[in-house]
């Protein structure tokens, strides 16, 4: 998902200066087993705080740079509407990304550490932010795929043990329905249209979703932290599961459309009630989380200058900021 | 770049008269009126709010977690402090 899981626990990170008692551990398990919800100043194991960390500065990380691809058509949206309607999405975007920022800040990471990890690459965001928005039906489709893939897992973060987390998912879910309602409707739109922008959709779709699939990340058995997230009530579904209800929601409304899922094995079971599909291009998974997308090196390149570019901003205000208190004291 | 570091509030919100202010999440800001504005940008894009509380997070003093059960023990043996604890007939009406 956003926060695929994917970069291991780095070496400096801070170890834990008193060692854990094993009762210490089994309280706290105790506690996720009771459905208490952990809070920012309360003991827990340093493998969560570091997992929580990762997994919520990753989240954070992907809303910020999520806002390029679409932020690329906020002067090309076909109307006044579609204009404002979308710059409306892109800032509720950057505003997951603060609620997220400070839920993890409540863990002991500062904001500027974040950052400056996402800007020096250590850091990951999701994969699928590293895909070009060639046409304006891919605003369609990232609405309707890539931020109901979101919602997928977002819903069940909802119910995550560390409080914080949860409660800035609450509110983000909250947004997301209405993001994922206007790329549907401009999916809608160009298929009553003429069958030139119909083809627009179908190919916005068609390269779309295999990155949509990917947002999941690995399947079940190559994934390293699932286990470990599941057992703390970090995660309450696991990945397979949750890109299997995806695709059973998702093919339906494609069928609705009228457009085509770009899978020849793409069959409904009876049996099982799902819908099969066929195998991710897993290479090409692991290339764009490696930094080879078509497109890491221009979100990168653009997240830096706009940090550097807006360095004189921070700091004016700041020396405004000093000087006020400055003049207050005297 | 870490001396130059924006201070962190807490966010508190009103969402309708007659409610509380209740805490929605924290911003970081230059000062006490950015720390407003960037709250109203952050928490508020729907109308979620009345009224703002904003507060720096270094000001607040709170309870330590590790102590939660001495802290809040003198109220734990007080059963007589609820209505529960007396006993009333049947037939005793509006009591
Ligand atoms: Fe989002
Ligand atoms: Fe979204």
């Amino acid at each position: 998902m956003y926060t695929q899981g994917l970069d291991k626990a780095g070496k400096n990170e801070v170890a834990n200066a008193d060692p854990e008692t094993a009762e210490q551990l089994e309280a706290f398990q105790a506690r996720i087993d009771a459905e208490e919800k952990i809070e920012a100043k309360d003991w827990m194991p340093e493998a969560y705080r570091r997992t929580l960390i990762r997994q919520i500065s990753q989240h954070a990380h992907s809303e910020i740079i999520g806002m390029q691809p679409e932020g690329n058509w906020l002067t090309r949206a076909p109307s006044l509407k579609r204009k404002a309607i979308l710059l409306a999405k892109v800032q509720d975007e950057a505003g997951h990304g603060l609620y997220l920022y400070s839920a993890a800040e409540t863990l002991g990471v500062s904001r500027d550490q974040m950052v400056a990890d996402l800007l020096s690459g250590k850091a990951k965001y999701s994969s699928i932010f590293n895909y070009p928005t060639l046409g304006w039906a891919d605003i369609g489709a990232i609405g309707w795929l890539v931020d109901g893939a979101a919602i997928m897992n977002q819903i069940p973060l909802c119910r995550c043990s560390y409080g914080p987390y949860a409660r800035a998912m609450v509110r983000v879910c909250k947004e997301e329905s209405f993001h994922q309602r206007q790329g549907f409707e401009i999916m809608l739109t160009l298929c009553r249209g003429t069958a030139e922008q119909k083809a627009m959709a179908q190919d916005a779709l068609k390269r779309f979703w295999w990155p949509s699939l990917m947002m999941f990340g690995p399947n079940d058995s190559n994934s390293t932290h699932s286990a470990q997230s599941m057992a703390w009530k970090i995660k309450r579904f696991s990945n397979d599961e949750l890109r299997q209800k995806f695709v059973d929601i998702t093919v339906r409304q494609a069928d609705f459309l009228g457009l085509r899922v770009p899978d020849d094995k793409l069959a409904f079971n009876d049996a099982t009630g799902h819908y099969e599909f066929s195998e991710i291009d897993w290479q090409e998974f692991f290339d764009v989380l490696a930094g080879n997308g078509p497109c890491n090196s221009q979100r990168m390149a653009k997240r830096r200058s706009a940090h550097e570019d807006g360095a004189w901003v921070r700091e004016a205000a700041r020396a405004y900021a000093d000087k006020r208190a400055a003049q207050a004291a005297a | 770049m870490s001396e130059q570091v924006w201070p962190l509030y807490e966010v508190f919100i009103r969402t309708r008269g007659g409610l509380s202010h209740r805490h929605a999440g924290s911003v970081h800001a230059a000062d006490d009126q950015m720390a407003l504005d960037h709250a109203r940008d952050t928490y508020t894009r729907r109308s979620e709010g009345v009224s703002l509380w904003v507060v720096r997070s270094d000001r607040i003093v709170a309870s330590d977690p590790a102590e939660t059960a001495a802290f809040f023990e003198p109220a734990e043996d007080k059963i007589y402090r609820h209505p529960t604890f007396y006993d009333i007939p049947d037939g005793v009406e509006n009591l």
